[in-house]
């Protein structure tokens, strides 16, 4: 019993546990603080929903072998322009938002493809570099979103030059879309179903394409390279076809995270926006080599969770609340980074 | 016709491969320098401003990028947690601006200090790195941010609150936490800078003077080899370059004679420089030479490879916060929970643009560094206003290169490891078939 638990705690992972721990004080502070209840799982569902196609984006480039996409900000970025390019055609509701996708494809693949080629040529340090791609692109970008010809009136200042930092979608019948589609309530709880199921539709999506014949080479690929090349499989080519499908999916869920926050967020909002996705997957019990569909759920539900409840707990106790979401945020989200890389590290030290 | 290679007897041939080695191997500087030109053109900026500007901030740059030279011998790689370091530097700030110690004093009070807090941080950090060993860099970034939210943690929710700290200038109104920006103004500000400031001219004479002793310290020392001559002459040239330059400057009308050196911040830098050198001289610095080279290598000859590389860490943490003391004394008013965030990409950036891998990185590179990468962030908005028509776009132009230029380093240092380990599978595959 004793050695089940051993085993148990060192699969699953102290920090783990940690977080875990901390999810349930949190919940149990809420009911102690006569917090509703309700209201929290609400904002829960949403939180994951609008998030989960995010952490779902890791996925295929943890499998493939890149490791885990730091530079998903490149998806991100080409989701934003598919919804700006909609925005400028005036289409509204769900027109504008499968325009949207239906824009930011053809560029994520595009894109995908060449940062593909590039992770090739640096294997073993590819996390790093994702890192710096990524935040290069963010900042080209900001001097693109100056330059860009978009002139619909939400979107260009009235004055100068350059799309807005933040733009509204309420006018254009997108926000919050997904989450009233079918939306209902059990008690308190407002389920955004729209939202859910585009989520579980995603997902099932990635499982099927995870157990397709390219789905399985890529497994392979990433599990053990010299093994899949040996095997016949093109390990090169597995790699950029995982590291496409995680920027289109990146490209997807920045659409969906939009339409329920409302606003699409250039300049500087994608910067860390792939930081976050990464410590939900690994949260999940994902490692930079190995993940799975549940790692995806999971870990958004844990991750997501805690950054919900935490808001209103910390109100009883802090004097300021809304730093304080930032500061738990930044906390779990780099101390669970840490430890993969930890765990990654254990073996192939000196 | 003889048919005897004529390419040996070609004089230009061997000048010509080492021009091409020379360019391929510094790309990135000249690139840089060849930018920073022409936006410096473009930019139509004032040669006065641009002096005063490029002065102020070599000086209270140099000393934290300097810290960077320390783990890249060891073979760690570029210390991306230098930020550690710096916001140890803002903890220790805040007190001593809490104690009200001014001056001078106040930062000397704050270098002793700090200095403890440094040694602390720079260990845990060298333990986590010797755990990751391989991916020192990307542990590095992240441990900053971690730490990040640990500080932010403390001095926005605690500090006030269950740290007790009466002081209504630093604390916010409700009590806890320490107000979103700090004005060290009639605290620590120009403590280093105001304690000798020199004219330009003058500080030039000293430079130059320093610069010829130490290179004929050097000859002297050395077994006085043919290379080294030259050197030295070469070396003495260009410091009686300088200081004819600084004569013609002082007897001149020129504007520049007047821009004043923070002659204390510069020796303090300098004294930095000799430290370097020095250091690599002594068994520790040798140690960790070797280190860097081959960890396996220096673990069979009796390093305690581990050991070496937590000193390493230590002293670059020690090190970078000093250097942040430095900054900061110089900028007067800082944001609390903003000031330390870029230092590290900055640094990093200055001392890559000055021709430093990641396996390698010299003084002579860090400086230049410097000075290139905060001669483009002077420039670029002018530059961006006159070429797009908005100085935002210069700005977001000079923060793209400082991700970019370490981008394509990480990336180039990556590809070469890799070509170089193909290579020796390569060569290890021939040996066994010709002993098979």
């Amino acid at each position: 019993m004793q050695n089940l638990f051993k085993s148990f705690v060192q699969n699953f992972g102290i920090p783990r546990l940690i977080i875990l721990g901390f999810f349930l004080l949190l919940c149990v502070m809420a009911i102690i603080l006569d917090i509703d209840f309700s209201d929290l799982m609400s904002a829960s569902l949403v939180r994951i929903g609008m998030n989960g196609i995010l952490v779902l984006a890791i996925l295929p480039s943890i499998v493939c072998g890149t490791g885990p996409n730091f530079g998903l900000s490149l998806g991100i970025i080409c989701g934003l322009l598919g919804g700006l390019i909609a925005m400028e055609l005036t289409l509204n509701g769900f027109t504008n938002f499968f325009a949207a996708i239906a824009f930011a494809i053809p560029f994520a693949v595009l894109v995908g493809y060449g940062y593909g080629l590039l992770l090739n040529k640096v294997k073993g340090s590819e996390m790093m570099f994702a890192i710096f791609v990524g935040w290069s692109i963010v900042s080209v970008m900001k001097i693109g979103w100056l330059l860009l010809p978009f002139n619909s009136p939400e979107m260009a200042w009235p004055i100068g030059r350059g799309v807005r930092v933040t733009i509204a979608l309420l006018n254009r019948e997108v926000s919050q879309l997904l989450n009233n589609f079918w939306a209902f309530n059990i008690g308190n709880v407002t389920i955004p179903t729209g939202l859910l199921l585009f989520f579980v539709l995603c997902c099932v999506l990635v499982w099927l394409f995870m157990r397709s014949k390219t789905g399985m080479a890529m497994y392979a690929a990433g599990d053990n390279p010299r093994f899949a090349e040996a095997a016949g499989i093109e390990v090169d080519k597995q790699r950029i076809i995982g590291t496409i499908v995680s920027t289109i999916l990146g490209a997807i869920g920045i659409l969906v995270y939009a339409q329920s926050f409302g606003f699409y967020q250039l300049y500087e909002g994608p910067f860390m926006m792939p930081f976050i996705a990464i410590a939900a997957i690994l949260i999940g019990g994902a490692s930079i080599k190995k993940a799975s569909i549940t790692n995806v759920i999971v870990g958004s539900f844990l991750f997501f969770g805690i950054l919900v409840v935490s808001m209103p707990v910390a109100n009883a106790f802090m004097a300021d609340i809304s730093s304080m979401a930032e500061i738990t945020r930044q906390i779990i989200q780099n101390g669970i980074i840490l430890y993969a890389l930890m765990q990654a590290g254990k073996g192939d030290g000196a | 016709m003889d048919k005897t290679p004529k390419i040996d007897l070609d004089p230009g041939y061997d000048f010509k491969r080492k021009a091409k080695s020379f360019f391929t191997n510094n790309m990135v500087t000249i690139m840089f320098i060849v930018l920073s030109l022409l936006a410096f053109q473009v930019s139509g900026m004032n040669s006065h401003l641009y002096f005063s500007d490029i002065v102020s901030r070599m000086s209270r740059n140099s000393f934290t990028v300097l810290s960077l030279i320390i783990p890249v011998i060891a073979g760690m790689g570029l210390n991306f947690s230098i930020i550690v370091g710096a916001m140890a530097a803002q903890a220790i700030i805040i007190y001593v601006t809490h104690w009200g110690v001014p001056g001078f004093a106040g930062i000397m009070l704050c270098v002793v200090l700090v200095a403890p807090l440094s040694i602390l941080l720079g260990y845990l950090t060298g333990n986590l790195f010797n755990r990751v060993k391989g991916q020192e860099m990307i542990t590095g970034l992240i441990f900053g941010y971690f730490a990040m939210g640990v500080y932010t943690f403390i001095f926005l929710q605690l500090v006030g609150g269950i740290l007790p700290m009466d002081n209504e200038v630093l604390v916010l109104s409700s009590g806890v936490g320490i107000r979103t920006t700090i004005d060290l103004t009639g605290g620590i500000r120009y403590g280093l800078d105001d304690l000798l400031r020199l004219p330009l001219p003058i500080m030039m004479i000293i430079a130059g003077a320093i610069g010829a002793l130490y290179q004929l310290f050097v000859f002297l020392k050395s077994d006085r080899y043919k290379s080294e001559r030259l050197n030295l002459v070469v070396w003495l040239l260009i410091s009686i370059l300088v200081v004819v330059l600084a004569v013609v400057l002082m007897n001149s009308s020129s504007p520049l004679r007047n821009i004043s050196i923070p002659a204390a911040t510069w020796m303090a830098i300098i004294a930095l420089c000799f430290f370097l050198v020095f250091f690599t001289k002594t068994k520790l610095g040798q140690d960790m030479r070797s280190v860097g080279q081959d960890r396996h290598v220096a673990a069979v000859s009796g390093i305690n490879v581990d050991r070496v590389r937590v000193i390493a860490i230590i002293m670059s943490t020690v090190l970078a916060s000093w250097g942040h003391i430095i900054f900061l004394q110089n900028m007067g008013a800082w944001s609390t929970y903003g000031s330390h965030m870029q230092i590290g990409f900055y640094a990093i950036a200055a001392i890559l643009i000055g021709g430093a891998t990641v396996s390698k990185a010299t003084i002579g590179q860090a400086l230049l560094g410097v000075f290139l990468f905060h001669t483009l962030f002077i420039v670029a908005p002018a530059a961006g206003r006159e070429i797009i028509g908005d100085a935002q776009a210069g700005e977001y132009f000079r923060v793209f290169v400082a991700y970019g230029v370490i981008g394509v380093t990480l990336a180039m240092h990556a590809w070469k490891t890799r070509l170089q380990s193909m290579q020796k599978i390569k060569d290890l595959k021939e040996k066994e078939d010709l002993a098979g």
